[in-house]
């Protein structure tokens, strides 16, 4: 019954997602964040302005708190986090048709989760492995064509497009293999508590690692909202595209018109 | 007299292509040189607003900030009077000579490292680096948009973090506020006033 809500809600949300792209050009090939566009701006105004009270009240101090670990653990803690985000990655890298990375995400999962001891220590790159790129299901939707739709701002979860969203519950229909042996299925070794605490460590792993930067941008936009709405779109853009090229994700035309030598 | 007038042309004529040539920078050296200039700054024996100050000295001389202004401006500056863009200008140098020297001044001893070019046209060519990671954080690629119409005088013009271009960010942070204020430019001018303030 869950599995069929759910399932009906994101079939919704990719219906409402095509009638938003409704110029039917495809966003990414237009090469520019700012197409994407914002149906629900002032409620996710509202919703952003909710999440940076929630922050400064609790995730910004924890991650603080965090930021005072020895650095050997916060390293640790990361890599194990990076470590279980393989499990959706690899399944990723197949529905995009990168069955090499899929092999070597595998091999690293494999290495780190062993000899790293469950993810601790990154023993995959010490021995060679490419750098670990993460993917998730809004990137294969992405990679598939279809568009972002309406840019949406989740309560506590942060900024998202209804594709990301919508890829999200992949998560939590199959997709997952941490959620599966730990929150689907009783597998007797893993509790629901398992997951969630490592949903929320990434959560404060990633907040911790950018706290300046966040600070810093806070500080210097004159409209924090739009700053960051515009980082992550482009953030998006460019793990779509999957290229570590800039010049093959920034638009170069509204430069070129302009002289001042 | 006509022989004296001929050695004085040819004179100028081989000076001034010898400057020309020897006046043109190559934009990975500039980056380095810039970015050398700027960990000088940032190093810890100046207080914050001494830092401030050389930073922003630095960027005049190295940013094309007249030409980061028009892009931000986007589809806005082409339908705006001679006086606004002048008002613009000016407003726009100030907020982001506070902006980009308050931004650089947190960061003490930046390390980085030039890793590569790619000449895009003859306009622009991008010069890939890294910023060496520390305990605090991890390593960081930052992209430059070198603008080279003058050789003798490349200009940066955009920097790309991570693949986030701030000047895009800029551009779209301008666009929001003026959308938000019925497409009103002023709306602009006011915010970037109380910004320098």
């Amino acid at each position: 019954m869950k599995k069929i809500i759910i399932t009906s809600l994101i079939s919704l949300m990719l219906a409402t997602n095509v009638s938003a792209d409704t110029d039917g050009e495809n966003n990414l090939s237009k090469k520019n964040s700012g197409e994407v566009k914002d149906c629900f701006e002032s409620v996710n105004r509202a919703t952003f302005k909710f999440n940076q009270v929630l922050d400064g009240v609790i995730f910004e101090p924890i991650a603080k708190a965090y930021r005072v670990l020895p650095s050997p653990v916060r390293a640790g803690t990361g890599n194990a986090l990076d470590n279980l985000s393989t499990l959706v990655t690899i399944p990723n890298n197949i529905l995009q048709g990168e069955f090499k990375k899929a092999g070597v995400n595998t091999g690293r999962f494999i290495v780190n989760t062993t000899v790293g001891i469950v993810g601790i220590f990154d023993v995959a790159e010490k021995i060679g492995f490419s750098e670990y790129e993460k993917e998730d299901y809004g990137q294969t939707l992405g990679v598939m064509g279809v568009g972002p739709g309406c840019y949406l701002i989740l309560p506590v979860l942060g900024p998202s497009t209804i594709r990301d969203t919508a890829g999200s519950f992949a998560n939590i229909l199959g997709g997952d293999a941490w959620y599966n042996v730990t929150v689907a299925n009783d597998t007797q070794h893993f509790s629901e508590f398992d997951y969630y605490a490592s949903r929320v460590g990434s959560g404060i792993d990633f907040r911790a690692k950018n706290i300046d930067s966040f600070e810093n941008l806070e500080k210097n936009s004159m409209d924090f909202y739009a700053s960051v709405r515009s980082l992550y779109l482009q953030d998006r853009q460019q793990k779509i595209a999957n290229s570590n090229a800039i010049t093959e994700t920034q638009n170069d035309s509204d430069w070129e018109e302009i002289e001042t030598q | 007299m006509r022989l004296k007038k001929f050695l004085i042309f040819t004179f100028i004529i081989i000076n001034f292509v010898g400057i020309n040539q020897s006046y043109s920078i190559e934009p990975d050296v500039f980056v380095q040189s810039t970015v050398n200039r700027a960990s000088e700054a940032l190093n810890n024996k100046y207080s914050k607003e001494e830092k401030i100050e050389k930073l922003k000295q630095i960027a005049s001389e190295t940013v094309d900030i007249n030409g980061i202004g028009y892009y931000t401006l986007g589809v806005y500056r082409k339908n705006i009077s001679d006086n606004e863009i002048n008002q613009y200008e000016m407003l726009f140098e100030q907020y982001f000579l506070k902006s980009f020297s308050s931004r650089l001044a947190e960061y003490s001893n930046p390390e980085i490292e030039v890793v590569s070019k790619k000449k895009l046209n003859e306009n622009y060519t991008m010069v890939s680096s890294v910023l060496v990671g520390t305990e605090q954080r991890p390593e960081v690629k930052i992209d430059w948009r070198i603008y080279t119409k003058n050789a003798g005088n490349p200009l940066i013009r955009d920097l790309i973090i991570e693949g986030l271009s701030l000047a895009r960010t800029q551009k779209e942070e301008f666009s929001s506020i003026i959308q938000s204020n019925d497409g009103d430019i002023n709306a602009l001018f006011s915010t970037l006033k109380e910004f320098i303030k």
